[in-house]
């Protein structure tokens, strides 16, 4: 058990404990860098692929987890980022220019989104960034000029400082440079969470009423979180174009939209590690799933026969299991073991019981 | 006279919209959840109701199948309830969102292993027959539609406005505590709504199945009924038949007046426009929290 004495106030918002966290994720951070010599290249793909969805789950996490809008339309802001990329590298930008701008872009896209959003909470906001992501696939079908509609666009490698990257070519370097971006985004993401900004998401999230007694300008807090978390999901839509190659109005579907949203719940809402923790069991329950099918075989001496949809069906009932089980996600899980440990023998079954709220509803009929 | 036609086979559409989003509404004014299961149970009405009916599978007269399917929907909306959706009891609203769009995949997988993916269309007495007068010619099944849409929404209506369980049943939504402290069973009307909501889905599945075809993914048709019911208004009953009326007519009309490609947007921008300007909804039951 270690006691960390707080001798002045930077200590309490200093991003990390004590030296012995630091040292934790510095030896993370050694182990991922290196992740290329001591995986093949099979599973270096799907590490960056987690990767992009970390990305993908920090943005919709400041949005969901830290602001309390639940949006079932980031899948749009994938597909917004994904093609200003790709729009603005086929113009001739650099790619150190068009990718941070494709975020911007979505960021401002996703800020100009939330103003008539402000309005809406709860259930009616998630309809409507639900409706937005329908409406996104069918729009770039209509902008063909642009977008290349239904036959889609493709892309092959980037320049960055004179080396070609590639995912298939070098994926090496394509690895580095997405894990170069989600270390700034992680780190932004932690500054984010101690500053005024930050807290005034958590005000909002907590309660709107307080936080506007408190003096939080809700709408401004609200677009701003909307514009940030847009922008991050943007970065990640751009990288998934690069990483898929190949892409088109289906590629950024509703449905990737709901597994965003599934993804963070299960990794845990209101972390950063929770966005981390689902994008590793979204990453490699397709992977999981056909080495356990192909286990079921051998052992029942059964037919490795395709059950349609099975991917779902399993990722559904995970889903359930958690909300039932653990409605903190794989994080809170991990609080609860690790608090038990630190604790020991003192750890109590009720130490992580929530308050039940009880509904009351805004109709007056 | 074809705007005519078009008109009725978009109300005859719209009422199967309407009738799903009447079982948004009535989960929605009783528990204060959204059920975003609701397009799958819709499926899996219409599946369990095929079951029974089709020659190649149990091969019952129509007229015995329905209120058999209609029982196993509410015993599995009522199950469903008992079983997961009463756990989530305190938990935030989104949480149940998210469970009941998990259900939603569940269940489809579900009836995929159980019926397969192939389109199946529900044999029934009423297919290929035509009612026409006046140089109209109506589908009977449209027809049917229509009516016992009207009839459901109707006695639907009357039964929260009316009874005694009907009113219980919005009190347990407005303030669960004040109305446990009145001595409603909230558990026990939530279990109750929820199979009514089921037996709902069933009708609404028999109805679209006799109409048309049905597969496993037919219940993301549930995303159009949510449409409809946000354009009516969650929350009221004739606002969510009015919401699935004005998607069903809007798309044949759209597709005939509208370049391709731009029709099928028509009742999500619909959507989005209503909620931009309305954002309660047309038929709005909400006004300000003020502290």
């Amino acid at each position: 058990m270690r006691i960390v004495f707080k001798t002045d106030y930077m200590q309490d918002i200093r991003p990390w404990k004590d030296g012995y966290q630091l040292s934790l994720y510095m030896i993370l951070l050694a182990i991922v860098i290196a992740a290329p010599w001591l995986l093949d290249t099979f599973y270096l793909g799907e590490l960056t692929n987690v990767l992009i969805w970390a990305i993908a789950g920090m943005g919709l996490m400041v949005l969901t987890g830290h602001t309390g809008q639940a949006s079932l339309g980031h899948a749009a802001f994938l597909a917004f980022g994904c093609y200003a990329n790709v729009i603005l590298l086929e113009a001739g930008v650099p790619f150190l220019i068009a990718f941070p701008l494709a975020g911007v872009i979505t960021g401002l896209i996703g800020a100009t989104v939330a103003i008539p959003a402000l309005r809406l909470h709860g259930i009616y906001l998630a309809i409507f960034t639900l409706a937005l992501s329908i409406l996104v696939d069918d729009i770039i079908v209509l902008t063909e000029p642009w977008t290349g509609g239904v036959s889609g666009k493709y892309i092959a490698g980037i320049d960055l400082f004179g080396l070609t990257i590639d995912r298939w070519g070098t994926p090496m370097l394509f690895y580095w440079l997405v894990l170069a971006v989600t270390v700034i985004v992680t780190l932004g993401y932690i500054n984010l969470l101690r500053s005024p900004l930050g807290r005034s998401f958590i005000a909002v999230r907590d309660s709107e009423v307080s936080a506007q007694a408190m003096g939080v300008d809700i709408a401004r807090t609200k677009t701003i979180s909307f514009g940030l978390s847009c922008m991050v999901t943007g970065w990640a839509g751009a990288f998934m174009g690069l990483f898929a190659g190949a892409f088109n109005n289906e590629t950024f579907s509703v449905v990737i939209s709901i597994e965003l949203l599934m993804m963070i719940v299960i990794g845990g809402l209101g972390s950063i590690h929770g966005a981390f923790f689902g994008a590793i069991v979204i990453g490699f329950l397709p992977q999981f799933l056909s080495i356990a099918k192909e286990y079921v075989g051998a052992v029942f001496g059964g037919s490795t026969v395709a059950i349609p949809g099975l991917e779902f069906g399993i990722f559904g009932m995970i889903l359930i299991a958690f909300i039932l089980l653990e409605p903190m996600g794989i994080y809170g899980r991990w609080l609860k073991i690790r608090t038990f440990f630190e604790l020991f023998p003192f750890y109590r079954k009720d130490m992580f019981k929530r308050q039940k709220s009880y509904l009351k509803t805004e109709r007056l009929r | 006279m074809d705007n005519v036609q078009l008109l009725i086979s978009g109300l005859a559409n719209g009422c199967v919209y309407g009738l799903i989003a009447l079982g948004f509404v009535l989960i929605y004014k009783a528990t204060e959840a959204v059920n975003f299961a609701q397009g799958d149970f819709m499926m899996l009405g219409a599946f369990v109701t095929i079951g029974l009916t089709n020659a190649e599978y149990m091969g019952l007269p129509f007229w015995m199948a329905v209120p058999i399917s209609l029982g196993i929907m509410a015993g599995l909306g009522y199950l469903l309830d008992r079983l997961v959706i009463r756990r989530m009891f305190g938990e935030s609203q989104t949480a149940v969102v998210i469970l009941t769009i998990a259900l939603g995949f569940v269940i489809r997988f579900v009836a995929g292993l159980i019926w397969g993916h192939e389109p199946q269309t529900l044999q029934n007495p009423l297919a290929g027959k035509e009612l026409s007068f006046g140089g109209l010619v109506l589908g009977l099944e449209d027809v049917a539609v229509i009516i016992v849409t009207l009839a459901l929404t109707g006695s639907l209506y009357l039964f929260f406005s009316r009874t005694k369980l009907g009113l219980a049943m919005q009190g347990a939504s407005q303030n669960q505590l004040a109305a446990y402290y009145m001595g409603i069973p909230v558990k026990r009307v939530q279990g109750f709504i929820w199979a009514l909501a089921g037996a709902v889905a069933a009708v609404a599945g028999i109805l679209f199945a006799a109409k048309g075809s049905v597969d496993p993914s037919t219940g993301l048709l549930g995303i159009k009924a949510f449409a409809a019911a946000v354009i009516g208004g969650f929350g009221s009953l004739p606002g969510a038949l009015a919401g699935g009326l004005i998607v069903g007519v809007i798309e044949p009309f759209a597709s005939r007046y509208i370049a391709a490609g731009y029709s099928q947007i028509a009742p999500y921008a619909l959507l989005v426009a209503v909620l931009v300007f309305r954002p309660h909804g047309l038929f709005s039951q909400v006004r300000v929290k003020k502290v």
